[in-house]
């Protein structure tokens, strides 16, 4: 805890506990190289069309003439049976397979906190009900509940994505609450009430902000698990539609090659494998920092 | 008295949950489509079938007189008829059920039987290199993907060693030369049971890549979990006073420590099952396992509506129950629990 004891006394709490969670992660180089990784792979999604050498063939153009090639310095990654630069797919392919998850594990967080901190500062029937609504939505393994979701909705990318929503904001509901109802007895609430502040304003001021932190390192937590969910759900057909490209979409069409082009699939499941490996890495360290535990 | 009260109350909980799960379901299957008929009757639906289909369904009354209808038939084991096979989805699903569960339990037996040793022995070194190495295979393995981890081993396994068979349960030629009676369609016992060494041999060599493949996810869960739970028992007064008696290590960590471990261990084992569960969705399509989820894939990829439906009333009925089994398993084990 040097580094607590260390910060000047005029930091507020908040960000004294991130300079502590920076000082960790530049520490530990495992957390590092995740965050650099994370870092990296974002802006290629975001700049997918400026860094794809064939942009083109990344949103879908077929190329037949280079059907099926290996990694070259050409292509790096080879062409699938399409000739199209597998390089570039993976590149554009980030979008879908990583931005949409983000967006997806922050609508989740947009929808469950609030909900989660109205029931556990409200308490009453109110809390009763919207907690056995969370209990219902979690009684079902997520990835079902979003494959049978995505499948009512119909195939497509905004599906899916609002199918993992659907399946995923009971998780931040249930945090949200377990922070508001230690907060509800604490006497800067009770002062606040004391002195006619509004409910709503009480959860927006005073609830909600200290729900922040134990919600980000959860969504850092959960970021690997939703991009797998959402390469399976690619895999299976139900989110990006061909011939643009997403991860889970590409290992599925390069699966009938895999044994004598095993370039189609291997750099895309590569792709799944290192984003979530880095997010749960950092997830990892972040929740050694942030568990209470841990201060003894 | 508190245990009888505690199980009663605990089942009473999955009664309203299940309830509570077919109404979801319900709604996903009546509400969220656009137009429901139609996709109960698969693409190329005409008119008059959707009209048909409407009446049938009770489309046209109100959602509480659907739901009631839904409900008499579920209770009746009627799930509907699948529309590619035109079979009656319960037939489909029981079909299948013996070969998922085959994986599922070779998958879990994997997890347990490595996660919990590694998880140990990763308390048991903190902070050295056993305990950094263990840490990183656990994130690997809840990093993989099940559908590209089973890809890889196809490739080195069969294609690179030739060591094990590309997929499928058993192998085809195998169905005449050493003919196999069925009497619980599980394969390995069946084996077993008639003294069928060749298709026993053959059908375990056939599990093995899928049910690796299965395991990793609920392995990495399991080591962390283990791990977890061994520090925090491990720091405990009565750890601090075996070992100040002068208590061997392994005593300690074996016999005294383990035993207190092992429930969170347990609570996540259950919740491994829901991630296996779907796992087997694509560790079934990748080695063409003629179970529960090689039938849930094709129904996706068919758009087999009522198919779908069934699945995941199924797969979420399977989920509660079993958490209900490990809760109460763990209330068994851990009476402070049931006192809580």
């Amino acid at each position: 805890m040097s580094t607590l004891s260390a910060a000047p006394r005029t930091d507020t709490g908040r960000t004294r506990a991130l300079r502590h969670v920076f000082s960790v992660i530049l520490r530990e180089p495992l957390s590092l190289i995740s965050t650099i990784v994370i870092i990296l792979f974002i802006l290629i999604a975001i700049f997918a069309l400026q860094v794809a050498p064939y942009p083109l063939q990344g949103l879908g153009k077929t190329n037949a003439a280079e059907s099926l090639q290996p990694p070259s310095t050409e292509h790096w990654f080879g062409t699938d049976k399409l000739g199209r630069d597998v390089l570039s797919r993976v590149i554009v392919g980030a979008r879908p397979a990583l931005i949409v998850p983000i967006l997806v594990v922050f609508f989740a967080v947009l929808i469950g906190a609030p909900m989660g901190a109205l029931a556990g500062y409200k308490g009453g029937w109110l809390d009763e009900v919207i907690m056995r609504i969370t209990d219902l939505f979690l009684a079902f393994p997520s990835l079902l509940l979003a494959m049978a979701i995505a499948s009512a909705l119909g195939r497509g990318l905004d599906k899916a994505a609002l199918a993992l929503i659907v399946s995923w904001w009971p998780w931040y509901t249930r945090i949200a609450r377990g922070v508001a109802v230690g907060l509800r007895e604490r006497y800067f609430v009770e002062a606040a009430q004391a002195v006619g502040v509004s409910d709503v304003v009480i959860i927006l001021r005073h609830i909600l902000p200290n729900t922040i932190s134990p919600i980000l390192v959860q969504a850092t937590v959960d970021m690997g698990t939703v991009i797998l969910a959402m390469g399976g759900l690619a895999f299976l057909g139900l989110g990006t539609q061909p011939p643009l490209p997403d991860w889970g979409l590409m290992v599925s069409e390069g699966r009938q090659y895999i044994l004598d082009q095993w370039w189609i699939a291997t750099f895309p499941g590569l792709a799944i494998f290192i984003i979530v490996l880095a997010f749960n890495l950092l997830g990892d360290t972040l929740r050694d920092i942030f568990d209470p535990r841990q201060y003894k | 008295m508190h245990k009888l009260e505690f199980v009663l109350r605990r089942i009473g909980t999955s009664v309203f949950v299940l309830i509570g799960v077919t109404v979801i379901t319900f709604l996903i299957a009546r509400v969220v489509p656009s137009n429901p008929a139609e996709l109960y009757i698969g693409p190329k639906a005409r008119q008059a079938d959707i009209d048909r289909v409407t009446k049938q369904l009770g489309l046209d009354q109100p959602l509480p007189v659907q739901y009631a209808v839904y409900m008499k038939e579920l209770l009746h084991g009627d799930l509907g008829t699948s529309i590619s096979t035109k079979r009656p989805i319960t037939r489909e699903l029981a079909d299948r059920i013996p070969a998922t569960l085959e994986l599922l339990f070779a998958g879990m037996c994997i997890a347990v039987l490595f996660g919990v040793p590694l998880g140990i022995l990763s308390a048991r070194w903190q902070g050295r290199p056993t305990d950094i190495s263990v840490r990183i295979i656990a994130i690997a393995g809840v990093s993989m993907p099940a559908f590209f981890l089973g890809l890889i081993l196809q490739i080195v396994f069969f294609r690179n060693l030739h060591l094990l068979p590309l997929a499928g349960r058993v192998d085809a030629d195998l169905r005449f030369s050493h003919p196999l009676t069925l009497i619980t369609h599980f394969i390995l016992l069946d084996s077993l049971l008639t003294g069928n060494w060749i298709t026993f041999k053959d059908s375990v060599y056939h599990l093995i890549l899928p049910a690796v493949t299965l395991a990793a996810y609920p392995m990495g869960l399991v080591a962390r979990m283990t791990r977890a739970a061994m520090l925090e028992t491990l720091e405990q007064d009565y750890i601090r006073t075996a070992r100040a008696y002068g208590i061997k290590d392994r005593i300690i960590i074996y016999l005294y420590a383990l035993k207190n471990a092992i429930n969170p261990t347990l609570t996540v084992i259950g919740l491994t099952f829901a991630f296996a569960l779907t796992g087997t969705f694509f560790v079934e399509i990748i080695f063409n396992w003629p179970g529960l989820g090689l039938f849930t894939v094709r129904s996706l990829l068919n758009v087999d509506y009522p198919a779908i439906m069934g699945m995941t009333l199924f797969g979420a009925v399977g989920y509660v129950l079993i958490n209900l089994v490990v809760d109460l398993l763990q209330a068994w084990i851990d009476p402070r629990i049931s006192l809580n």
